[in-house]
């Protein structure tokens, strides 16, 4: 992010706003929140030169409790919107703050389709796996089986995973966390805020009130360090409470294994490399079910659309005989009534 | 040669119109627009209409790939593109068959005899040539064999190919078409020096095509006489021929200038509205920001973002588009952020007649949003008035803190007129609503206490940052509110905001008689036909009908009802089941309205008006 002036010194009470929080006590969208008021401090930016934009549910409540620049808009197009934004002054650090419905259902298109152009904002999407605000109704990701209010015998249609979906839509920069863990969170923000391009944030957020629980399988203190793998660019792909767990590639798929074990070592271990264009083991990554793979997967720096049209513009300027209005209204085909 | 009925007429015309009419592919749009250009610049005043299949690549000599461009050209005010043609240029048996109908009793049509085959017949379903069956005899038909002529002509022009030398035949009839009507030659002799720079053989090839055509028409007397019609009497000044969606991109243009605003344009390509975005897109240069969207919503909001954040924002679209971003333009109703929605309105419902023109969307435009949701609704009348209201939309939109909905339709979107070109330096100042300081007690919700307009700060100002979106506000602080008493009173306030634009905007204007036995009445783009209609008939000796054009609906201009009220009847002409006469029933209920609807994709024809009003004075 550049920035034309000084940037001033932030702590996370500066991006505190004076309305009241009113969320469900015990959400993880209170430990989002706390993480980007924490993250925003560290990026170098001004406040000034924040904003945030949300589209509907209880994610799209964020812009009122932050004290920067925000707009709670309409279900699903909070993208375009937030493109709007940023094409109009592209020195903002724009938000977009999404939930699986508003991002995966209603704004679906708009998702697919931010992630292709590769504008530089950055997208969070709160992912608890239902409907909240409108009470309990099962989600794009929600999983076959699931009782909800819309669906009391369980849910009869298969899931997205946002993952995998945003990787096919070309997405450059994309990583999962647990909605319980700020102090990754915070660091995933700030690594977004310096990314170049679009980037997507996948939280596991739980809902206390209509889905709770239904990440703890992964994300539970007692269980995470076994069941995900937190990935590193540059580091090996080791996971555990013991760090002795490995990802091996054994022909397509990607293998658990254990060093020291079958004569496993470190060396053996797949190196993570997140600036990787070619995405396959990605997607590999993405897909993954056992451990669970957070942190950042993918991070490809790519042109960004932004500067795709200044390079355009700067070559239409210079070579254009049109400095104003008047120059183009009297050129060509004109003539004189006297 | 010559069938021949004639009926003899005067050598000086006082207006004339003129259609080209051939396959997609036979160059019919570039024929008439040179005819156009030309006359011009010769001083005739001047109305055009294109009109396409909406096949792109229609097969060859069929009816339904028939492409046409029609111009009515005058030494007296033009208004409309004309209803019937005195002179039908037919290259083909398809575009005869399909075009006849609108050629005047007694009046010229000029056909390529060598497109008259067996296969071209068929392809046209004629049973048998009506070149031959004498089908055609109340019309004076000049035959003329034009492809072979063409090709006698360039024999010794090196460097063509047979396609290129079949393609230039339209270059025939148009020098056929100027030796008729006494116009020079010599603008398009420039237009292919200017086309084919560096292509000699093609500047050859096209400028011998066309004098063939012109000597042809002259030494073989094919037509009796020419005719010649006189310079109109125009306001003089530079001039250029502009298309109304050109105009409408222009004048956008210049509210940008004007208001020292950079203009972002979010759009989603559909018919007839495409070509706002075509035209702006080109102009980078000017630092404009076009963006194709991914559909009609991302087009309306990512224009909503841009607005936050401090541009001139535009939407473009039509019919369909607009339904799709309702709940958008109630988002920037609701957040009050300037935005000018433009809809080229075309035939409806649902997919209807997207090539063919109607105003059947007024109601759309009034009310087509959840909740009490009032925007300005405002609508161009003529291809280059175009210009000056979509620069009024931007104009409203940044004095008054709104979305403002522009209607234009695909009859002026597409067709041509002349354009006294206006200077940005003569249009009017346009002021906006951007804060950079922060004052005590500060409020995203301040208003302008006389036009209701709220502050406008943007992003990047420091000590502004606030929040906004589609829940109701607390109308001091911005900040959200279920207060019930505060509700009903943002609702009376972001209408009385509107209802204010009043004083904004000019009076309605009356011409022909100012009182009277009867007021015509219109709105949008049906200006050309009612004017020309009401003309005609008060040149008839009706000097008691008078004629209104709305072009600001929401608000109405002041004194509507003191205009209303100077006439003994009403009649409310629209292009659609009865919208806007339904809007004056509501709002003036002391009068009576009769209507006059058309609702066939196809504007007013002259006589249709003429007889209606006759039958109320």
């Amino acid at each position: 992010m550049e920035t034309t002036t000084a940037v001033k010194k932030y702590t996370f009470k500066d991006f505190t706003s004076d309305q009241e929080v009113r969320w469900c006590p015990g959400c993880d969208d209170y430990v989002i929140l706390r993480s980007m008021q924490k993250a925003l401090p560290e990026m170098g930016v001004n406040k000034e030169d924040v904003v945030f934009i949300s589209g509907i549910g209880c994610s799209s409540r964020f812009p009122y409790y932050m004290s920067t620049y925000g707009m709670h808009t309409i279900h699903g197009r909070a993208p375009g919107i937030a493109s709007g934004v940023k094409l109009a002054n592209p020195n903002l650090s724009v938000w977009v703050m999404t939930g699986d419905g508003d991002s995966m259902a209603i704004g679906g298109n708009h998702f697919i389709h931010l992630l292709r152009r590769n504008i530089d904002l950055n997208m969070v999407m709160f992912n608890n796996e239902i409907y909240g605000l409108t009470k309990g109704q099962f989600s794009p990701t929600s999983i076959i089986g699931q009782k909800t209010k819309s669906s009391p015998y369980g849910n009869t249609q298969p899931p997205f995973s946002p993952g995998e979906l945003a990787l096919g839509a070309n997405a450059r920069f994309f990583a999962r966390i647990g909605g319980n863990n700020p102090k990754d969170m915070t660091q995933i923000f700030i690594d977004a805020h310096k990314f170049k391009g679009t980037s997507l944030i996948e939280v596991l957020q739980n809902c206390v009130i209509f889905n709770d629980g239904c990440f703890d399988e992964v994300t539970d203190k007692e269980v995470k360090e076994d069941k995900q793998i937190f990935l590193e660019h540059g580091k090996p792909m080791i996971f555990g409470k013991n760090n002795d767990k490995g990802l091996v590639l054994n022909k397509l798929k990607l293998e658990v294994v254990t060093i020291g074990e079958n004569g496993i070592t470190q060396e053996d271990i797949l190196v993570h490399n997140a600036k990787e264009e070619d995405k396959t083991l990605h997607q590999m990554l993405v897909r993954l079910e056992y451990p669970l793979a957070t942190g950042v997967i993918r991070s490809f720096t790519d042109v960004t659309l932004e500067e795709r049209e200044d390079a355009l513009t700067a070559q239409v300027k210079s070579n254009s005989k049109f400095k104003k209005a008047d120059d183009l209204f009297f050129s060509g085909e004109t003539y004189e009534v006297k | 040669m010559i069938t021949t009925k004639t009926i003899l007429q005067p050598e000086v015309l006082e207006a004339v119109v003129v259609r080209f009419v051939g396959d997609s592919g036979d160059g019919m749009q570039l024929t008439g627009t040179q005819f156009t250009d030309t006359s011009a610049m010769f001083g005739n005043d001047i109305a055009t209409f294109p009109n396409y299949p909406s096949e792109i690549r229609a097969p060859q000599g069929s009816l339904y790939g028939v492409s046409g461009f029609q111009v009515h050209i005058g030494s007296v005010e033009i208004s409309t593109p004309g209803d019937n043609v005195d002179l039908l240029v037919a290259m083909n048996p398809a575009a005869l068959k399909t075009n006849l109908y609108a050629v005047k009793p007694g009046h010229t049509i000029i056909v390529d005899t060598d497109s008259f085959t067996k296969k071209n017949l068929d392809k046209a379903e004629y049973k048998t040539n009506p070149l031959e069956d004498g089908s055609l005899e109340n019309y004076r038909v000049i035959q003329v064999d034009m492809t072979t002529m063409t090709k006698e002509a360039l024999k010794d022009v090196e460097g063509l190919d047979n396609k290129s030398i079949t393609r230039s035949k339209n270059m025939f009839a148009l020098g056929m078409v100027y030796w008729m009507y006494n116009r020079p030659k010599d603008h398009t002799v420039d237009f292919f020096n200017k086309k084919f720079k560096g292509k000699q053989h093609l500047i050859e090839a096209n400028t011998k095509v066309l004098n063939a055509g012109y000597y042809f028409a002259e030494t073989l007397e094919l037509i009796p006489n020419a005719y010649t019609i006189s310079p109109a009497k125009m306001i003089p000044g530079t001039y250029r021929i502009i298309g109304g969606n050109t105009a409408t991109a222009w004048g956008l243009l210049a509210a940008a200038e004007k208001s020292g605003l950079e203009l972002f344009l979010g759009s989603y390509p559909i018919t007839p509205a495409t070509d706002i975005l075509h035209e702006l897109v080109k102009h980078k240069h000017f630092g404009v920001k076009a963006f194709q969207a991914e559909d009609e919503i991302a087009g309306v909001t990512s224009a909503i973002g841009a607005a936050f954040a401090g541009d001139l924002a535009i939407t473009t679209t039509s019919g369909p588009g607009l339904a799709l971003k309702g709940e958008a333009i109630g988002l920037a109703m609701m957040v009050e952020l300037p935005l000018v929605i433009i809809n080229v309105q075309r035939g409806g419902p649902s997919t209807g007649l997207p090539t063919k023109t109607e105003q059947s969307d007024l109601m759309q435009a009034m009310y087509g949003r959840n909740g009490e949701s009032p925007v300005i609704v405002i609508a161009a009348s003529t291809p280059s008035n175009c210009f000056n209201f979509a620069y009024e939309a931007a104009r409203l939109a940044l004095e008054h803190m709104t979305p403002v909905i522009l209607l234009t339709d695909g009859y002026i979107a597409n067709g041509s007129a002349p354009w006294k070109i206006k200077s940005t330096a003569d249009m009017p100042a346009i002021k906006n609503h951007k804060i950079a300081k922060i004052k005590e007690n500060w409020s995203p919700y301040d208003r302008d206490e006389k036009t209701l307009a709220r502050n406008w700060p943007v992003p990047g100002t420091p000590g502004l940052e606030h929040r906004i979106g589609g829940l109701e506000k607390d109308r001091v602080t911005g900040n959200i509110s279920y207060e019930p008493i505060n509700h009903e009173e943002m609702t009376r306030i972001r209408a009385e905001k509107v209802r204010l634009v009043e004083n904004n905007i000019p009076e309605l204007k009356t011409e022909f008689a100012d009182s009277g036995d009867l007021l015509v009445i219109g709105w949008g783009g049906t200006y050309g036909s009612l004017h020309s209609a009401v003309k005609q008939i008060s040149d008839e000796g009706y000097k008691n009908i008078g004629f209104a054009h709305f072009n600001y609906i929401n608000p109405m201009p002041k004194n509507t009802e003191e205009i209303l009220s100077k006439y003994k009847k009403i009649i409310v002409c629209e292009l659609n089941a009865g919208q806007f006469v339904s809007i004056l029933k509501t709002r003036f209920t002391k009068f009576e309205f009769s209507q006059h609807n058309k609702i066939q994709g196809l504007p007013f024809s002259n006589d249709e008006l003429i007889q209606h009003f006759k039958q109320l004075v």
